[in-house]
């Protein structure tokens, strides 16, 4: 019987601990911020924040899920703050009533990447619905993220711009993995076939085996990121104070400069573009 | 204060089975038995194997409910019978702890605590010659020490009856000694004993009180002395000489 | 295999580096499972006993339920408690998404139904050697429960490990609820699916290799303090 006890007593000491860490957690001062896994894996966040919660005191939780879900977590008010890269459903987001404040804020790229030994005769092409409708007519395999992401949406409009009906294709040579652009690029080096990546993803993908870019440079692929603030009149707990800071600093000068410093492997992978006007 | 009572006070006897019988089934394990049994020291339930005797003995501890028929308690606090009466099975029935503390775990479930339980367990433990091994787990005891526990345990309660199911079947000649001794000081504190055993000499050498069972029914029940003298009853004959008895009613 | 090679090197490197993040990550995972599985078994263990023992209306169904639960895929049961903690749910007001606290309720859920199918069967198995000497004694059921898992403590400590096993290596309920955010809810798993996503195949593999071996870890730890207690207490 009094070992009994002394078990409940440990127990319920371990469940007070949890609590009470569970509220120390929510002493600290913080906002959530829901953006992409792509930017995320970039590394750009562990770069550009550390220097922003220096100079707030502001902790930026981010949490990072594909487009689609960042803006239902905007919805349901799960977030602070968004930093997406898919400006259409930004700007409806923002319309429906769910954001304020947008602001653009950078830009990046996506690249066609491929087997190294060029099968369809893309490389060097600097037009992507050229490209991708040569691969659709050779069959050669391509990967999709297939996962409702702003990379995945951007793709899709590609395809549609070349006249090509992957929808029905998904399964033969054109395959979807409903996953992140990391796992999306496993599978295409596993494959050695091609695939749409956005360049800070593959810059720092490490396993690359055959895989080479072939396909950059064309306009289209310029991907434009945008951040908002989640409307605190419509959810009223939405650390505006906070949020307003962080956003305030992303199109500051110097934060617009801390963007341009992050290199990987010395090259420059966002491209900040926020205009005050 | 100690809620442990006097056995020597009737608080429960004497024990009236009225017709009792129990089915398994469609097999009628216990058949129409009708008894008193009252104070005085050892009744001892004979029989063959698969006579009924287990299911008796379970039958009158309320371990199990009879099919018809009733099972009463006459005497004064017979509504708390439960408390009164206590069991040791042919295989002793021990917790994972210490033998000090399996004793401790029956004290603490009449509610006595601390020093008086400490004191009683030590006392129990003494009087089964098992002091030495107070702390040591009680399932590497051997066969009869560890039965020997199981008997000291039922003594810190004092019940006014205490059953036994072939309580050294088990268990080798010393062993069986040890047990019969302890019984006999069970006894003498003025414990009723209510005992099954198929092991003739054991009986004679035991039993105040007899009934024989036989394939469920009850054959004798007679004194000691009386039923070995001379039973009355070709079944019980048979068992005392050592025969089977096969009803030739039953031979096809 | 100069994959495996390479993160078995990548393991032993973090090891030896008494790396900061990877210290950090490992005290959240122990923390996050076991305060979850300590809950689990608070609430599967009395359940399974209670189970084991009442006889009412529904008991087969709840076997049959509890047992199916095992195999709850976590994912699942990130996504319900996911649901059930966002701002939009019943419980946002809480405010417990992307927290520790998110994760530990998540994996209780996901571990108690573990702990209590096991729990019932072990001490199903034990009241059928034990019912008629404790009836005797006059033990209620209610007190017998207890007892009973005092008695088969060890055989209930492996059911306990089991669903810890399940906690510290499961990934679909931590990721969503916790959100896998940098010093926050990063934990092991979460942690392997990220290196993993990220091309990073060798480090990916060395984390895994760590985690089990913090699985053996453990698991011999707790051997030894049961052999040490079954020797003195039996």
């Amino acid at each position: 019987m009094l070992r009994l006890t002394a078990f409940f007593a440990v127990a319920l000491l371990a469940a007070a601990i949890a609590l009470g860490a569970a509220l120390a957690f929510a002493g600290t001062r913080f906002i959530v911020l829901a953006s992409t896994t792509s930017t995320d894996n970039s590394g750009l966040f562990k770069h550009i924040l550390p220097l922003f919660t220096a100079q707030t005191g502001i902790e930026v939780r981010v949490v990072a899920r594909g487009t689609g879900q960042a803006l239902q977590m905007g919805r349901d008010g799960d977030a602070d703050v968004l930093l997406v890269h898919d400006t259409a459903a930004e700007l409806k987001f923002v319309d429906e009533g769910y954001g304020v404040e947008r602001r653009p804020v950078m830009y990046n790229d996506f690249i066609i990447v491929g087997p190294n030994d060029d099968p369809v005769a893309i490389a060097g092409s600097h037009d992507v619905v050229a490209a991708l409708k040569q691969i659709a007519n050779a069959r050669a395999t391509f990967i999709s993220r297939g996962d409702d992401s702003g990379t995945n949406r951007a793709e899709r409009r590609f395809w549609d711009s070349a006249g090509v009906d992957v929808d029905t294709a998904s399964g033969t040579w054109y395959l979807e993995a409903g996953a992140g652009m990391g796992t999306t690029l496993n599978v295409a080096a596993a494959e050695n076939s091609h695939t749409m990546s956005d360049r800070g993803t593959w810059l720092g993908f490490e396993n690359r085996r055959d895989l080479a870019i072939l396909v950059e440079g064309d306009l289209l692929l310029f991907n434009q990121y945008g951040v908002i603030l989640i409307d605190p009149v419509r959810h009223p707990h939405v650390k505006k104070a906070d949020g307003r800071a962080l956003i305030a600093w992303l199109t500051s000068p110097e934060g617009q400069q801390e963007i341009t410093s992050f290199r990987i492997g010395g090259e420059q992978l966002f491209f900040p573009n926020y205009d005050a006007q | 204060m100690t809620r442990i009572p006097d056995p020597t006070i009737n608080a429960v006897l004497p024990l009236e089975l009225d017709n009792v019988s129990y089915d398994v089934g469609a097999s009628r394990i216990i058949d129409g038995l009708s008894t008193v049994i009252g104070p005085g020291s050892r009744t001892i339930i004979l029989g063959a194997n698969g006579a009924g005797k287990s299911v008796m003995l379970r039958l009158c501890h309320g371990l199990i409910r009879p099919t018809a028929g009733a099972v009463r308690w006459h005497g004064a606090d017979s509504g708390q019978a439960q408390r009164h009466q206590a069991m040791v099975f042919q295989r002793p029935v021990l917790l994972r702890r210490s033998a000090a503390a399996n004793i401790a775990y029956a004290l603490s479930l009449r509610g006595v605590r601390g020093a008086e339980r400490r004191r009683r367990t030590a006392e129990a433990l003494e009087w089964a010659g098992l002091t030495a091994l107070a702390a040591r787990p009680a399932r590497v005891l051997s066969g009869g020490e560890q039965q020997r526990l199981a008997l000291a345990r039922t003594w810190a309660l004092r019940p006014e009856v205490l059953f036994l199911d072939e309580p050294s079947a088990s268990l080798d000649p010393a062993a069986t000694h040890a047990i019969e001794s302890a019984i006999a000081a069970i006894v003498t504190d003025g414990t009723k004993i209510i005992m099954t055993t198929h092991d003739l000499g054991q009986a004679r050498r035991l039993a105040d009180d007899i009934l024989f069972l036989h394939d469920g029914q009850l054959i004798e029940h007679a004194a000691a002395d009386t039923f070995f003298a001379g039973p009355q009853r070709p079944e019980a004959h048979a068992f005392l000489d050592g025969r089977l008895w096969i009803n030739p009613a039953t031979e096809n | 295999m100069a994959d495996i090679y390479e993160a078995f090197l990548a393991a032993f490197r973090l090891i030896l580096s008494f790396d900061r993040d990877l210290a950090e990550i490992i005290l959240l995972s122990l923390k996050v499972s076991g305060i979850a599985v300590l809950l689990a078994a608070l609430i599967g263990l009395p359940l399974g006993g209670a189970v084991a023992l009442f006889r009412f209306p529904g008991r087969g169904a709840l076997t049959i339920l509890l047992n199916g639960l095992m195999g709850l895929p976590p994912v699942v049961v990130g996504l319900l408690v996911y649901l059930i903690l966002s701002r939009a749910g019943p419980l946002g007001v809480l405010n417990l998404l992307f927290t520790p606290t998110a994760m530990i309720i998540a994996q209780c859920v996901l571990v108690t139904p573990i702990v209590a199918a096991l729990s019932r069967q072990v001490i199903e198995d034990l009241w059928t050697d034990y019912e008629e000497q404790l009836r005797s004694l006059g033990v209620t059921p209610v007190r017998a429960i207890g007892t009973l898992i005092v008695d088969g403590r060890y055989s209930l400590l492996t059911a306990v490990l089991a669903g810890f096993g399940r906690a510290i290596a499961e990934v679909g309920a931590v990721m969503i609820v916790g959100g896998n955010i940098d010093h926050v809810t990063r934990v092991m798993t979460t942690a392997i699916s990220l290196e993993t996503m990220k091309g990073n195949l060798s480090i990916a593999l060395g984390l895994g290799i760590i985690l089990i071996l913090l699985s053996l870890s453990i698991n011999s730890a707790v051997y030894v303090i049961k052999d040490v207690s079954q020797r003195r207490l039996g």
